[in-house]
C-alpha cells in the first residue's frame, strides 16, 4: 500500500466529491498494487479493488496537451486539456497513473469558478513535461447542456495548474 | 467453418443529403441486392450498422424498418452499434452469420444521418461514448486527436507538415471517387493555414460530418458463383475484432492503438499472411494522425515511421502500399455506421478490379475500422477470387 491512502474495500462510485467535506480526486487501488483513475471494478490485471487513493495533493507532469476551439454544448471555449501523469512515489511500481483534465484559468482562486463564470477566462500555458497540480472546480461543464443525462454523473472535478 | 464471399456491394453518395436514415439505408440496400441479383426475401439475415439514429433523428428500430422497406421479411435482423466502428462490427456479424452456417445469404447495410445537426451537437453525440470523467472535462474525439498528435510529433520528431500531407493525399484520391463528399484537391498551404480545431490539428486534419449509407451481400464461397456468374467476387480471408481501454489516458502508450494491433494479429493469422502481403488498405483517417498510428500498428511500418512513408509517397495511389484510395474518411466523408462498410466496399472494388480510375494492382486488401479513439476495432482482409 506504500504511502497511499486507503479506506474500504468496496470503494465509492463517486469519481470526485467524495463523501466528506473535502472533495477528493479519487483513484482506486487494487490487490495487485496497481492504481487507476478513474476507479474500475477490477485492476487492469483483474485484481480486486481494495481501497482508494486521493490524487488531490499529488503533483504530476504533462504528458501532452491540446486546446480545443470547437467545444460541445456547455463547455468553455476554448478548452485547453492535458493528460497528466502523477508522481506516485518510489514505492509504486504499477502502470502510470494518469488523468485527463482541463487546464485552470489565471486568477482562479484555487477551486471556484464553474463552466459558466469561467467561460472565456485566460487559461494557463502548459507544455509537455511541465509540473502541474490539481485545482478543484465545482462545475467543469454545464449539466444538461449536452446530450448526457444531468443526473447520471458528477460535474465537479479537478483542473490542473502549473506548479510555481 | 465456411469461407465467406462478398457477392454484392453498393454505396450512396456521401455528403449532405436530404434523405433521412431509413431512406439512406434503403437506397444502399436496394442497390446491393440488385448488384448481387437477389431480392429482399432471399435474405436470411439483414444487419444494420448504425451508431445513433435515435440520438440524431429520433428514429429507432431501423433494422425492422429496412426489412419492411426492402420486403425482406421474415429475415432475421439486428442493429450493430459499436460507435464509429459499427460498420466493421457489422462486417464481423455478417461474416459470422454465414461462416457459422446460420445464414446462407446475409446483407449488411450501414448508414447514418448527421448533417441536420450542428457541428457542436454532432460532436457531443459522438463524445457521449466517453467515460464520465472524460465527458465532464469537455473532451471530444477531435481533442483526443490533438492530444495524441502533439505527443506523436514530439516523440518521433515528425514534422507538422507530414500530417498535412495525409490530407493532401486523401483529397487527391477522393477526386476520382464519385461517392465522395469532397471531390477537390487541397494543397499543403491550405491545410496548414486552416483554422485550429484541436491544436496542433487544424480543420483540414479532420473528416467532415456526413450523411450516407453502404451495403454488402455475403454468402458461402461454395455458392458464390450463383450470384457472381463471372466468377469475380471477394473472399473474407481474415477478420479480427478487438478492444482497447475505454478511458484513453490509461493506455500504456497513447500513440499505440492496442485494438488495431490485436485485431490485425487475428486477421493476419486467419488469412495466413502478414502485413507485407497487403496490396492496398483503407484506414480510419477520421483525423490525419490516425493514418500514422494505424499504418504502424497494422505492421506496415515501424513505430514512429508511418509519417516517413507519407513523406516518401509510399502510401500514394501509385506507391508501394496505397492507403485510402477511396479518399478515406477525410475526403469521402464519415457517416459513422456506414464508414466501416464503405471501407470494405472500396477494398471489394479494388480486389475485384472494378475501382475505375482509382484502381491499383491488388489481390489482397485490408480495411481497418476504428470506434471511439481506438476503443473498438475491426480489421478485415479480402482476397479477390481471380
Amino acid at each position: 500500500m506504500s504511502d497511499h491512502e486507503s479506506d474500504d474495500a468496496t470503494g465509492s462510485d463517486e469519481q470526485e466529491g467524495g463523501n466528506g467535506d473535502e472533495p477528493t480526486f479519487e483513484a482506486a487501488e487494487y490487490a495487485d498494487g496497481t492504481v487507476t483513475h478513474p476507479p474500475h471494478t477490477v485492476s487492469p490485471n483483474g485484481a480486486e479493488r481494495v481501497g482508494t487513493v486521493d490524487l488531490r495533493e499529488r503533483e504530476g507532469r504533462v504528458v501532452t496537451w491540446t486546446t480545443s476551439t470547437a467545444t460541445p454544448p456547455g463547455v468553455r471555449e476554448p478548452n485547453t486539456l492535458a493528460i497528466v501523469e502523477f508522481e506516485m512515489g518510489d514505492d509504486y511500481d504499477g502502470p502510470p497513473v494518469r488523468a485527463l483534465g482541463q487546464i485552470a484559468e489565471r486568477g482562479e482562486p484555487g477551486g471556484s469558478g464553474g463552466a459558466a463564470d469561467a467561460d472565456g477566462g485566460e487559461q494557463f500555458d502548459v507544455d509537455i513535461g511541465d509540473r502541474v497540480e490539481p485545482v478543484y472546480a465545482d462545475e467543469l461543464r454545464e449539466p444538461g447542456a449536452g446530450i448526457r443525462e444531468p443526473e447520471s454523473q458528477d460535474w465537479d472535478g479537478f483542473r490542473f495548474r502549473p506548479v510555481k | 467453418m465456411e469461407r465467406v464471399a462478398i457477392v454484392g456491394a453498393s454505396m450512396t453518395r456521401f455528403g449532405q443529403r436530404d434523405a433521412w436514415v431509413r431512406e439512406l439505408l434503403a437506397e444502399a440496400g436496394a442497390a446491393a441486392l440488385d448488384d448481387a441479383g437477389v431480392d429482399g426475401d432471399d435474405l436470411d439475415h439483414l444487419y444494420v450498422s448504425n451508431m445513433a439514429s435515435g440520438e440524431f433523428e429520433g428514429q429507432t428500430g431501423v433494422p425492422n424498418a429496412l426489412a419492411h422497406d426492402l420486403a425482406a421479411q421474415p429475415a432475421y435482423t439486428a442493429r450493430i452499434d459499436q460507435t464509429s466502428s459499427s460498420g466493421g462490427a457489422g462486417v464481423y456479424a455478417a461474416w459470422q452469420s454465414v461462416a457459422s452456417g446460420a445464414s446462407d445469404l446475409t446483407m449488411l447495410v450501414g448508414g447514418e444521418k448527421m448533417t441536420h445537426r450542428t457541428t457542436s451537437e454532432a460532436t457531443d453525440v459522438i463524445a457521449s461514448l466517453t467515460h464520465p470523467v472524460e465527458y465532464k472535462q469537455g473532451v471530444t474525439l477531435p481533442s483526443f486527436a490533438g492530444l495524441t498528435a502533439r505527443l506523436y510529433l514530439d516523440e518521433y520528431d515528425a514534422p507538422r507538415e507530414s500530417l498535412g500531407k495525409v490530407a493532401v493525399k486523401n483529397h487527391e484520391n477522393g477526386v476520382d471517387n464519385p461517392h465522395a463528399q469532397f471531390r477537390k484537391e487541397v494543397d499543403l498551404d491550405t491545410v496548414l493555414d486552416s483554422p485550429i480545431v484541436a491544436d496542433p490539428l487544424r480543420l483540414y486534419d479532420f473528416c467532415p460530418i456526413t450523411d450516407g449509407s453502404a451495403a454488402l451481400v455475403f454468402c458461402p464461397e461454395s455458392v458464390a458463383e450463383e450470384y457472381a456468374p463471372d466468377g469475380n467476387y471477394a473472399v473474407i480471408s481474415g477478420i479480427g475484432g478487438a478492444t482497447d481501454t475505454h478511458v484513453v489516458h490509461e493506455r500504456a502508450d497513447p500513440t499505440t492503438m492496442g485494438g488495431v494491433v490485436d485485431s490485425s494479429d487475428i486477421a493476419y493469422e486467419m488469412a495466413g499472411i502478414g502485413p507485407d502481403d497487403v496490396d492496398v488498405a483503407e484506414l480510419h483517417d477520421m483525423f490525419t494522425i490516425l493514418e500514422f498510428l494505424q499504418s504502424e500498428d497494422l505492421g506496415f511500418f515501424e513505430k514512429g515511421e508511418g509519417w516517413k512513408a507519407v513523406e516518401e509517397g509510399v502510401t500514394d495511389r501509385d506507391g508501394d502500399l496505397p492507403i485510402n484510395t477511396s479518399g478515406g474518411l477525410k475526403s469521402k466523408g464519415h457517416p459513422l455506421g456506414a464508414s466501416g462498410v464503405a471501407q470494405v466496399y472500396e477494398i471489394f472494388k479494388q480486389v475485384t478490379g472494378d475501382a475505375g480510375p482509382r484502381q491499383v494492382e491488388a489481390d489482397t486488401g485490408l480495411a481497418c475500422n476504428v470506434g471511439g479513439f481506438g476503443n473498438c476495432v475491426t480489421t478485415t482482409i479480402l482476397e479477390g477470387s481471380q
